[in-house]
C-alpha cells in the first residue's frame, strides 16, 4: 500500500466515523421512555415544527443536552486517556491513573459526607438544580488540589514510570480519606454519595454544558497543538530529548490537559471509568497508526460513538428506568474491546 | 597536511552516578569527519559516557565543549541541530510506519503540526536510501528484523540533519552480516557527508577494522585515545580487555584462552588454506596430542585429503583426522 492511499483510506475512516456520531445523536435523541421517530427529531433540531409539541421539550430540554454530554464526555475521556497512554508508554493508563478523578471524589465526599447531614441534605435539595453547581465546585477543588500535588511532584522526578507509580498512590490516599468518611457517615448522605459515584449524563443543566463544552473543547485542541510532541513521546524520553523535546515542559502540558478534561468531567457528570482506557485502544487498532494527529480527531469521534451507544442502552428504551452509565459502559466495552485486540493482535505492536 | 578539525572536546570529565564514579578525568576529542569507537569491555561504562556526552545525562564533573562551547550554554533545539543520537534498545511502538519514524528526525525542524515541506521530504528519501531501509517505507516498524530496525534508526538520525552522529552500542542485537554491514554505512558515511560519527561498542574486531580513531576504556576508569594499532602495539588493548584467562595474539590480532604449555607440536604442510584450517582444528583438541607428527594436506580445498607423515594413514575428511589424533 503505498502513502497515499494509506492517507485516504484514513480520510474515509474519518468520514465513517463522524457520519456515525451523527446517526447516534439522533437514535439516542429519539430513543428513551418515549420513542420519538427520527425524522421528526432531525426536524425539531432545526427548528422546524412537529406535531406533538410534548416531543419538542423532550427532544430540546431534557434529551439534548444529555446527548451533547454523551459526546463530550466520549471526547474529553478518550483524549485524555490516549495522552496519558503515550505519555507513560503503559497500555493500562487511563485519564484518571493520576488521581485526579480520585480527587474530585474527595471534594464531592468532602460536600456529601463530611460537612455534616443537615447541612448537606439541605444545601443539594433545596438548591435542587443549582444545587449541583455546589458539587461541581466541591469536585474541581478536589481535583485541582491532587492536580497540584501531582504537578509539584512531577517536576522532581526524572522517571515517568515514578510519576505513575505516585499518581496510583496519591490516589489510593484520596481513596482511603473518602472511605473513612464513608465509614462514619450515616445511611442517607452514603446513598448520596454512591448515587454520585455511578456517574451520570442526565443531570448536566444548559448553563452548566455551555462551561463543560467549553473546557472540553480547548482541553481537546490542546491536545491537538501537542500531537507533534506526543509522537515524539512515542520514541521514549531518551530520544525525544536528543531531538529538543523539553521533557519537562511536556510533562507538565500533557498532565495539565489531561487532568483539565478529566476533572471537569468528574465534576459535572461523575467519576466515569473505562471509557479513557478502552477508546485508545479500539482506535489504535481500527486505524493501526499511532501517529497522534490522527489518533486524537479519532479518538473524539470513537468516544463519542461509544459514549452515545451506552447512553442508548442505559436509557433502557420503551422503558422508564435509566441504568447507572458506569455500570453500562463496562459491561458493553468490554467485551468489544476483548475482542478487538483478540482478533486484531496489534496491540502489542503499540507498545 | 593538518589534522581535521576538533569538533567535541571533554575536559576532565567525570561520569556516573550519583554515588558511583565510572569514568574520570576524560580529556577527549572527536575530530570532523571520522568515525570514532568508543571501545570497552561490557559494563564499562560506555553508555554513561555516550550519555554525558549527548548531554541527556549530568556529569559528575568537568565538562563537555562543541565547537567551543559548553554543552551545558547550548539550548535544547539548537543541541538537537548539532547531535544526533542512536540507542541500542528495541523502541516500543510498533505500528508506527517507517516513513513517519525516520520523519520523527526532523522534530528540531519543523513547524508545531510536524508538517514536512519539499526539502524535509527529500532528505528522508536520501536517508533512507542510503541505509538502504526505503524498501520498507510503507511498513511498520514492527514487522521489521533488528538488523532492518536498526538501518532505520541510523535514517532517523541523518534526517536531523546533524554534524555529529553518537550510536550507543547500535549493533548489541544484531548478527555478523548486519553488525558488518552497519560499521561499514557508517564509515561510508564519514567519508560521504563529512559528519563526525562516534560509536560504542565492544566489538573489537570491526572496531579495529573500521575506526580512524580508538577511545579505549582503562581498567583505571580512565579512556585512552589513538588509532587503534597505536592502541595495540602500545598494549593497551591487552590491558584493557587482558585477564589472567586471555591474552592477545599480536600476530593475528586476536585474543585467546591461555593454553596449558604444549610439549607436542603437529606440523601441518600443504595449501595455504587448508593449513590454515587444519591448523584451527587441531589447536582445539592439542591437549589430547599425545606425541609430535606432521600432517601433509593434498589436493584442493574442494578435493582434501589428509595424510599423518610417518603411517600409511589417509582420511578425506577432517573430522576423522580429528578422531585419530586425539586417540593416538
Amino acid at each position: 500500500m503505498n502513502r497515499s492511499s494509506q492517507g485516504s483510506n484514513k480520510w474515509r475512516l474519518l468520514v465513517i466515523l463522524i457520519l456515525a456520531v451523527v446517526v447516534l445523536m439522533l437514535l439516542d435523541l429519539g430513543l428513551g421512555s418515549v420513542r420519538i421517530p427520527i425524522a421528526d427529531v432531525a426536524k425539531i433540531l432545526v427548528g422546524g415544527a412537529v406535531n406533538n409539541e410534548a416531543w419538542q421539550a423532550i427532544v430540546l430540554k431534557i434529551r439534548l443536552p444529555r446527548t451533547i454530554t454523551a459526546v463530550l464526555v466520549g471526547a474529553a475521556l478518550s483524549v485524555g486517556g490516549l495522552q496519558m497512554q503515550t505519555l507513560f508508554r503503559n497500555p493500562l493508563a487511563g485519564p484518571s491513573v493520576l488521581g485526579i478523578t480520585a480527587g474530585a471524589s474527595l471534594g464531592v465526599a468532602a460536600v456529601m459526607l463530611a460537612a455534616g447531614s443537615a447541612i448537606t441534605a439541605f444545601t443539594i435539595r433545596s438548591l435542587g438544580i443549582g444545587g449541583s453547581w455546589l458539587i461541581v465546585i466541591a469536585a474541581s477543588i478536589g481535583a485541582a488540589l491532587v492536580l497540584l500535588a501531582i504537578l509539584a511532584i512531577s517536576y522532581r522526578i526524572r522517571d515517568n514510570v515514578v510519576m505513575l507509580i505516585v499518581g496510583i498512590m496519591v490516589a489510593n490516599i484520596t481513596i482511603a480519606i473518602v472511605s473513612i468518611w464513608q465509614f462514619f457517615s450515616n445511611p442517607e448522605q452514603m446513598q448520596e454519595y454512591i448515587l454520585w459515584t455511578f456517574g451520570s449524563l442526565g443531570g448536566v443543566t444548559t448553563s452548566q454544558l455551555q462551561v463543560l463544552g467549553l473546557i472540553v473543547s480547548l482541553g481537546v485542541l490542546m491536545t491537538f497543538a501537542l500531537s507533534k510532541t506526543l509522537n515524539a513521546l512515542l520514541l521514549g524520553e531518551d530520544y525525544a530529548q536528543s531531538m529538543g523535546l523539553n521533557i519537562r515542559k511536556s510533562r507538565f502540558a500533557i498532565i495539565g490537559v489531561t487532568s483539565i478534561l478529566a476533572g471537569a468531567i468528574t465534576g459535572f457528570c461523575g467519576p466515569i471509568g473505562f471509557v479513557g482506557i478502552a477508546v485508545p485502544h479500539l482506535t489504535r487498532s481500527f486505524l493501526n497508526t499511532s501517529d497522534h494527529r490522527i489518533l486524537i480527531p479519532s479518538c473524539v469521534l470513537v468516544g463519542a460513538i461509544l459514549m452515545l451507544v451506552c447512553d442508548i442502552i442505559s436509557q433502557v428504551p420503551g422503558s422508564n428506568t435509566v441504568l447507572p452509565v458506569n455500570a453500562i459502559t463496562a459491561m458493553i466495552g468490554s467485551p468489544i474491546v476483548i475482542w478487538i485486540i483478540v482478533k486484531r493482535r496489534n496491540l502489542k505492536a503499540s507498545f | 597536511m593538518s589534522l581535521s578539525k576538533t569538533i567535541l572536546t571533554s575536559k576532565n570529565l567525570t561520569v556516573g552516578y550519583k554515588n558511583k564514579e565510572v569514568l574520570k578525568e576524560l580529556d577527549l576529542n572527536l575530530r570532523k569527519g571520522e568515525l570514532t569507537c568508543l571501545l570497552g569491555p561490557n559494563g564499562s561504562g560506555k553508555s554513561t559516557l555516550i550519555r554525558s556526552l549527548a548531554g541527556i545525562q549530568k556529569p559528575l564533573a568537568g565538562e563537555v565543549q562543541i565547537h567551543d562551547k559548553s554543552i551545558t550554554e547550548i539550548n535544547a533545539k539548537e543541541m538537537a541541530k548539532t547531535l544526533s543520537l542512536v540507542l541500542t534498545d528495541r523502541i516500543a511502538p510498533g505500528n508506527l510506519t517507517v516513513y513517519a519514524l525516520v520523519s520523527l528526525g526532523r522534530f528540531p525542524y519543523t513547524s508545531w503540526m510536524g508538517a514536512l515541506n519539499d526539502s524535509d521530504k527529500a532528505l528522508i528519501q536520501w536517508a533512507m536510501e542510503v541505509t538502504g531501509s526505503l524498501q520498507f517505507a510503507d511498513r511498520h516498524i514492527g514487522e521489521l528484523s533488528d538488523g532492518e530496525r536498526q538501518k532505520v534508526m541510523i535514517a532517523r538520525a541523518l534526517v536531523q540533519d546533524t554534524e555529529i552522529i553518537v550510536l550507543d552500542e547500535p549493533t548489541a542485537h544484531l548478527d555478523s552480516p548486519n553488525r558488518i554491514e552497519i560499521f561499514h554505512l557508517l564509515q561510508d558515511l564519514t567519508k560521504k557527508t563529512g559528519k563526525t560519527i562516534l560509536i560504542s561498542t565492544h566489538e573489537i574486531d570491526m572496531a579495529i577494522e573500521s575506526c580512524d580513531n580508538m577511545w579505549l576504556v582503562m581498567p583505571d576508569k580512565k579512556v585512552a585515545l589513538g588509532l587503534p594499532e597505536e592502541l595495540i602495539l602500545s598494549g593497551s588493548l591487552e590491558k584493557a580487555f587482558g585477564s589472567e584467562a586471555l591474552t592477545f595474539d599480536y600476530l593475528k590480532g586476536k585474543f585467546s584462552k591461555n593454553l596449558e604449555g604444549h610439549d607436542f607440536i603437529i606440523e601441518v604442510i600443504g595449501e595455504p588454506v587448508l593449513v590454515k584450517w587444519t591448523k584451527n582444528a587441531i589447536n582445539r583438541i592439542q591437549q589430547h596430542i599425545k606425541s609430535d607428527c606432521q600432517v601433509e594436506v593434498l589436493g584442493t580445498p574442494k578435493d582434501p585429503t589428509w595424510k599423518v607423515s610417518g603411517t600409511d594413514k589417509k582420511f578425506n575428511s577432517l573430522t576423522l583426522l580429528i578422531s585419530y589424533l586425539k586417540t593416538t
